[in-house]
């Protein structure tokens, strides 16, 4: 119950700050948080990055292995995206199996990765029908500060575009690159007050009743959405959503550029 | 194992014949369960759906009870049987997924307010999957909801759009679905606001403007065919036009 008026006195300052067009970090509507992105920070797995988007923290680790292939898609490589909100990352987070929360996270990153074909997955293919690199991608919740999705996301890449694949560990010929095609990028944005925010704080995040997530790629083109909360969004509010997430897309590939 | 067809639309055509703007046939049988206090089984395509709705009613365990309004509980299932290769029973990421979206398609329709403390249920069991399973789901949930006289803020139509042979086209079949270039479902409330909404595949920003007009499109047409169901069921002494009923001036949610 504390929380719920937590929340209430929350939203009032909240709201009243986005009917002058501010925010209580100071930030323009569509302006992210400061994003640092640190690759190779786990020796022990194939590729891993630490992101940090204003408070929230997540490190993303991949592991590769051979393995069979889906029997349907005998000559393509596997990608299998986890993520787990560990209870160290907010008191609101308990240990277990991953609910809808952690599902949903993981089940949108991989879309956007996945949809965009960002890996060349059929240059995974080691033996087709018997054996294919398998890639498996893990995203570690280590602080809640907000917007986990577009940290997740973000790291995700940054991990693949690091990430080697150990084929002499296998007796598979010499080591390589994951092949990576494109870079896309997941922007959120939250419905508050009739306005859109980019990039939410944790205190934003809970106040609004609805997300929108949009994963753009290189070439501007769209490869996953997700609208997540209980609150409906109007077309035109849809479409600005788009436009915005294109250009701040196109504002954090930049980093990449340093990876 | 690669059945792709070479084309999916010659002359103008579906693989099924239907117009790129056209939807599958829709059956709705309204209130088919005895027990659950609201049901509907509807078929569109192939898809068969069955949606039960229990509440509203007491929410258990306690500590879930909201005192300022009902919790909304949305499970959609597929059964075993419902696809060619058998999948596991029970919930997969992927349902767990769906029935959380679904679930909030919902929440800002529903007048939660009025039942404090209760728990709605709403079941969806896919009993034959043909592609578009959430959004078919979601248009049984929706008259079955009204069928157990939860009181809405008005009728929640879905369907699904996307890209097949670099064209924009309604309500994807099976093989639409597994080999097109996107796929998008939508969720709206008459008028027009979405309750859900999300994509897969690659689309440019046109393409999208394109795909969400023509979501809008199968939308209302899937609504029109809802509103049917209802009135032959319920008779239509008071008929209310979709105009009347909007989120403005609706302050109680807030």
């Amino acid at each position: 119950m504390s929380n719920d008026v937590m929340a209430e006195i929350q939203r009032d300052y909240l709201f009243n700050l986005v009917l002058k067009g501010e925010r209580a970090d100071g930030r323009a509507f569509d302006e992210f948080r400061e994003m640092s992105i640190e690759t190779n920070v786990i020796g022990a797995a194939e590729g891993s990055a630490l992101v940090k988007l204003g408070d929230t923290q997540v490190l993303v680790g991949i592991k590769t292995q051979p393995g069979e292939p889906f029997p349907d898609t005998p000559d393509v490589g596997v990608i299998i995206t986890n993520a787990e909100l560990i209870p160290m990352a907010s008191p609101e987070f308990e240990a277990g199996p991953p609910r809808e929360g952690a599902i949903e996270i993981a089940r949108v990153v991989d879309r956007g990765i996945r949809e965009s074909k960002s890996i060349d997955l059929k240059k995974l293919c080691i033996t087709e029908g018997e054996k294919v690199w398998i890639i498996f991608i893990d995203i570690h919740v280590l602080n809640n500060g907000g917007n986990i999705i577009d940290a997740a996301s973000a790291g995700s890449i940054a991990a693949l575009l690091t990430a080697t694949l150990p084929a002499a560990r296998y007796d598979l010929g010499e080591d390589s690159q994951i092949p990576m095609r494109d870079i896309p990028i997941a922007v959120t944005a939250i419905e508050f007050g009739g306005e859109l925010l980019l990039d939410p704080s944790l205190d934003e995040e809970q106040i609004a009743g609805t997300s929108l997530t949009v994963i753009t790629n290189t070439d501007g083109s769209i490869s996953g959405m997700q609208k997540s909360g209980a609150e409906p969004l109007t077309v035109d509010q849809v479409i600005r959503v788009v436009d915005m997430a294109k250009t701040a897309a196109a504002e954090i590939r930049k980093k990449f550029l340093e990876v | 194992m690669n059945d792709k067809p070479e084309h999916f639309i010659i002359d103008g055509k579906r693989l099924d014949g239907r117009n790129l703007d056209e939807l599958r046939p829709i059956k709705i049988e309204m209130s088919p369960l005895d027990r659950a206090d609201g049901s509907c089984y509807l078929e569109w395509g192939n898809n068969k759906i069955m949606a039960a709705v229990y509440g509203p009613r007491e929410l258990h365990p306690r500590h879930r009870q909201n005192m300022t309004r009902s919790v909304v509980q949305y499970r959609y299932n597929m059964a075993s049987f419902s696809v060619d290769e058998r999948i596991r029973p029970g919930p997969s990421r992927r349902s767990v997924e769906i029935s959380k979206v679904s679930r909030e398609a919902f929440e800002p329709v529903v007048f939660t307010k009025f039942f404090p403390r209760t728990a709605i249920d709403v079941f969806i069991e896919v009993l034959q999957a043909d592609a578009g399973t959430r959004t078919a789901g979601i248009n049984a949930a929706s008259l079955a909801l009204a069928d157990a006289g939860i009181p809405m803020r008005g009728l929640v139509s879905a369907c699904a759009v996307g890209k097949v042979d670099g064209r924009i086209v309604l309500d994807l079949m099976k093989e639409e679905d597994n080999y097109g270039e996107a796929d998008m479902p939508v969720a709206m409330i008459a008028g027009g606001r979405i309750t859900l909404l999300q994509m897969d595949g690659r689309l440019t920003t046109e393409e999208f403007y394109e795909a969400l007009k023509l979501a809008k499109t199968g939308c209302d047409k899937v609504y029109e065919l809802q509103r049917q169901a209802l009135l032959e069921k319920y008779g239509g002494e008071h008929p209310v036009d979709a105009e009347d009923v909007s989120l403005e001036g609706d302050t109680d949610e807030q």
